[in-house]
């Protein structure tokens, strides 16, 4: 076996300390096998050692929270009627940057496993994804959009061969994610209370089986790839990216749900990062047991693989199940229904370890509680907090606003993303009733019958410029996202991208973000139920922009409560809740038209927030709402120009916006929160005014839906006009055009 | 009316087809296994959409020669109605049970989205709820949903008036934008000679339910009902 030097221990990314405490741990020196499984184990990616001591002040409780953040592979959520749902984000960042199409097509199998994995049927998926600009002719756009398409066809592959619907999500595009591409997938599945399912080795005596498809050399250690930055050579590291199969994976999920709903399975858990070795020790410690498992059982399609290799693998579409004792035919049977190889590999005992042997030789012997939950927690050094100044107006100039609207339409991020959506299968399970590309995804669960309303976001500008801020607008806009249709918020999962923690400015973003993003949580009255950390997104040019991504559910209590963001009718009169504001620092405006990220991101008011949130979400329930968009990036403008065009009919409108300056682009672009557009029936306009007013909540009456081809804004003195066919051309041709199509 | 549909691995419509077949008044459905070879009791088959065992090798390739789709054979030569919806129909022509092949679509990718039919002939056990010219909306989810037939057989489904649906625009005008795959004279679905056997790429059973945008498929269903 191969000896361990301080080159080797080095080369697995332990360092002099932690080696010392693995040989306490184990009382002796580990061998080959054994680092490496430690150091899987103990990667960021596994362990969270870089992030837990933080992650601790998220609310993970709530009176709908049956199943909290880390203790299972996902959170459940009571959504009444008996049901609940388990939801999650996770990252592929890493082998997407490497191999697009298989790093995101694995990143959807990853997540989809740890759903089903808790007894719930997936029934839809989101992602949030960040590139870098794909616009230009340099090598550096070149691959920005190969692996844009690679990404996008490889979530359509493996979401719609399994027939998980993609029913939104988001794509950002910005220099800051050149050669380090973001791809967080979000999956959410439907299950009974009685149903949910536990990741722990009970019952001493009880056999493991494995069982999915057998293990190979791809994906090795991709754990510990994934926990470290992104360098030139990391190319050579294709190996650790994982090859997916979606139809493995849909005849898994059947046969899993079908054998959890035998009874037979005392505890099951996906084979994720880390494959064999998580799956075990992580069991063992939550079963307070221990597990042995013999290698040589090991469904593998290589010869030759040495132990390490075996339990490093991270081979797709694979399950560890702990069976009852007596039951283990019916397992079988179930397995055999579903043609899927499986094998008896080993069983539960009553020692604390995880011992893998090959054979009759003892490979690993190590105690699992240590191994899975005592990895080292580091609290990193972080730099000393510094806020941008504030932004002088001065040096950017107003600019031509008519042009501006079509600048800010054009930019990637804003422009329709139609392009993505209509490669993913989002009809299947018939239920998205609100199709992507508005505020939030709304999806009837036939199962429960039950209306979910689901969004992504994150303004990575506004982290960029304040961290705390920008978290904290993250979870604001999904929560503004998920009223703007009618829905009442549950609870959130995380995904926190974020650069190597070892640089003080990064650890500090990471820091700000989660206390601004907890904070946020509690306001919202939405526990986290878990997510994931992604750090190390540096490519050679630098750190991301932190970009801690929210993915946010609610629920719509009637189907007559849905709303969409695009206008109805002409004739309807268009009311802004909130004010009309006047914050253009970290804007997409000074992005798109002044070419910087410059000046404090918008200040969030979580009072006026809530109120503006309660208010459009009781005024869609009393049925007085045709449609509601929230105000995000590009302002009022973009809001109003979305509002007239994303319909399956486009409509004008004619507005008048009040302006404090002789500047138009300020009342139009600034991006100050708390506001959402509605368009409601003229004969109900002045009571959802005078009932906005009772409520003390700031609204006003600021123009008409017409049915002419324009949309016609007033504002500081200056009368503007752009044809509707002109926005819309900009606005849905820009991906296709960019992409070659 | 009891309808059986059928089961492969990696049948991802299956539950989409028993759930909107249960809604319509009169009708029962129920899956059918792809190891079973029974039809008994069963008025008629779907073959619903997904990746039927991966679709490696070829859309519905394998799927031909699993011990269900002898029985399914055997029900369409005596008369039995079969409607293959998207990869069903892909089944269904690698089956020899329907003329011609589904092929890569024009544009390379996937696409999702509402898409426009007229109805080309009423007179059918799939479309005699609706009359002929009448547009329906319903959805398409496909890869591979580019129908091809050579010539001599494109003519001889256009002169037995087997083209039931084609792809259109809302006004039922047949042109090339309305074409959203490249179907050879977009063709969207097909009947076989007898009139028992109809193979479609759009989903109709994701258009009947008002929340999802349209009702329309329930044309469809409700014409096999009344036949």
């Amino acid at each position: 076996m191969t000896p361990i030097t301080p080159k080797i221990i080095a080369k697995h990314g332990i360092t002099p300390e932690e080696f010392e405490r693995i040989r306490q741990i184990l009382g002796r020196e580990p061998n080959f096998t054994e680092l490496g499984v430690f150091s899987v184990m103990w990667s960021e990616h596994c362990s969270y050692k870089n992030s837990k001591l933080e992650l601790k002040q998220f609310p993970a409780t709530g009176p709908r929270v049956l199943v909290k953040m880390g203790e299972e592979n996902a959170g459940v959520i009571d959504i009444g009627d008996g049901w609940a749902i388990a939801f999650k984000m996770e990252s592929h960042n890493h082998p997407s940057a490497v191999e697009p199409f298989q790093g995101a097509a694995t990143g959807v199998g990853g997540i989809i496993r740890d759903i089903f994995t808790m007894g719930a049927r997936p029934v839809f998926s989101m992602n949030s994804l960040r590139f870098g600009d794909i616009r230009g002719d340099s090598a550096e756009a070149r691959t920005n959009r190969r692996l844009f398409a690679g990404v996008v066809a490889g979530i359509s592959h493996y979401g719609n061969c399994i027939g998980i619907p993609t029913i939104g999500g988001e794509v950002y595009f910005d220099d800051s994610y050149s050669g380090n591409p973001l791809v967080n997938v979000f999956c959410l599945g439907i299950l009974r209370h009685e149903q949910i399912a536990r990741g722990a080795a009970k019952g001493i005596g009880n056999p493991v089986f494995y069982v999915g498809a057998e293990t190979g050399r791809d994906g090795l250690a991709g754990a510990a790839f994934a926990s470290r930055e992104l360098t030139e050579e990391s190319k050579e590291d294709r190996p650790a990216v994982q090859v997916g199969d979606p139809f493995r994976e849909k005849l898994l999920l059947e046969a899993c749900l079908e054998l959890l709903a035998s009874g037979c399975v005392a505890g099951i858990q996906d084979m994720g990062a880390a494959g064999l070795t998580c799956s075990t020790c992580e069991t063992a410690s939550r079963g307070g047991t221990g597990v042995e498992i013999d290698l040589n059982l090991v469904p593998k399609r290589e010869t030759g693989m040495t132990p390490y290799e075996i339990l490093l693998s991270e081979s797709q579409e694979r399950m560890l199940v702990i069976v009852n004792k007596g039951e283990e035919d019916k397992v079988r049977a179930i397995f055999e229904k579903w043609d899927l190889p499986f094998a008896e590999v080993g069983v539960v005992n009553d020692d604390g370890m995880m011992r893998v042997r090959e054979g009759d030789s003892v490979a690993v012997e190590i105690p699992a509680r240590k191994l899975a939950d005592e990895a080292p927690l580091y609290s990193r050094e972080a730099a000393a907090k510094s806020l941008p100044a504030p932004l002088d107006l001065a040096k950017f100039p107003e600019a031509d606003c008519t042009a501006s609207l079509h600048a800010l339409l054009v930019h990637p991020s804003i422009a329709s993303k139609r392009w993505v959506w209509r490669q993913y299968d989002h009809m299947v399970r018939l239920g998205a009733t609100v199709l992507p590309g508005s505020d939030a995804a709304v999806f009837i669960v036939r199962e429960a019958n039950k209306i979910l309303a689901a969004s992504t976001d994150c303004n990575a500008i506004y982290c960029r410029q304040d961290p705390r801020e920008g978290a904290k607008i993250a979870v604001a806009e999904a929560a503004r996202n998920i009223a703007c249709t009618g829905a009442i918020p549950l609870a959130l999962t995380d995904n926190l991208n974020f650069g190597n923690p070892h640089k003080p400015e990064n650890f500090l973003q990471l820091r700000e973000a989660v206390e601004g993003m907890a904070e946020a949580c509690r306001k919202f009255d939405t526990p986290v139920t878990g997510g994931n950390v992604s750090l190390y997104n540096e490519s050679p040019a630098g750190a991301i922009d932190p970009t801690p991504t929210v993915g946010m559910v609610g629920i719509v209590e009637d189907a007559k409560h849905i709303t969409t963001q695009f206008f109805k009718a002409a004739g309807d009169e268009i009311i802004l809740v909130g004010e009309p504001g006047d914050e253009l620092g970290a804007s997409h405006y000074l992005l798109a038209v002044h070419g910087v990220k410059a000046g404090p991101p918008p200040k969030l008011d979580y009072d006026k927030e809530l109120a503006v949130q309660d208010a459009v979400r009781s005024l869609i329930r009393s049925g007085l709402v045709k449609s509601a968009h929230d105000c995000a990036e590009g302002g009022l403008a973009v809001t109003l120009a979305e509002s007239c065009i994303s319909g399956d009919t486009m409509l004008g409108a004619a507005v008048e916006i009040p302006a404090a300056s002789s500047r138009a682009d300020i009342p139009l672009f600034n991006e100050s929160q708390s506001r959402i557009v509605i368009s409601v029936g003229s004969c109900d306009a002045a009571s959802v005014l005078a009932g906005l007013e009772k409520r003390g909540v700031p609204a006003s009456l600021i123009g008409t839906v017409t049915p002419t081809s324009m949309l016609e804004i007033t504002t500081a003195g200056k009368s503007l006009s752009w044809p509707l066919a002109e926005l819309h051309k900009t606005w849905a041709g820009t991906i296709p055009s960019l992409m070659g199509e | 009316m009891k309808f059986a549909v059928l089961r492969f691995p990696g049948s991802n419509c299956d539950q989409d087809c028993v759930h909107a077949l249960n809604a319509i008044p009169g009708t029962s459905a129920d899956y059918v296994w792809h190891k079973d070879t029974s039809l008994a009791g069963f008025d008629a088959v779907v073959v619903p959409g997904g990746f039927s065992y991966g679709d490696y090798l070829r859309c519905g390739a394998i799927a031909r020669f699993s011990p269900v789709m002898k029985s399914v054979k055997e029900f369409a030569g005596s008369g039995g109605t079969v409607i293959g919806i998207c990869n069903g129909f892909q089944i269904l022509c690698e089956s020899g049970l329907l003329p011609g092949a589904l092929v890569r679509n024009r544009g390379l990718h996937f696409v999702c989205k509402h898409v426009f039919l007229r109805v080309e002939s009423s007179e059918s056990r799939f479309t005699n709820a609706a009359s002929a010219g009448q547009v329906l909306k319903i959805p398409i989810a496909h890869g591979e949903g580019c129908y091809f037939a050579d010539d001599e057989t494109l003519a001889r489904l256009r002169a037995d008036g087997q083209v039931l649906v084609r792809y259109c625009d809302g006004q039922g005008n047949v042109t090339d934008d309305a074409n959203p795959n490249g179907s050879r004279e977009n063709i969207a679905g097909i009947r076989n000679a007898a009139g028992n056997v109809f193979g479609l790429m759009p989903h109709p059973e994701r258009a009947c339910d008002p929340l999802l945008g349209s009702t329309d498929g329930l044309a469809i269903f409700q014409s096999i009902l009344n036949s």
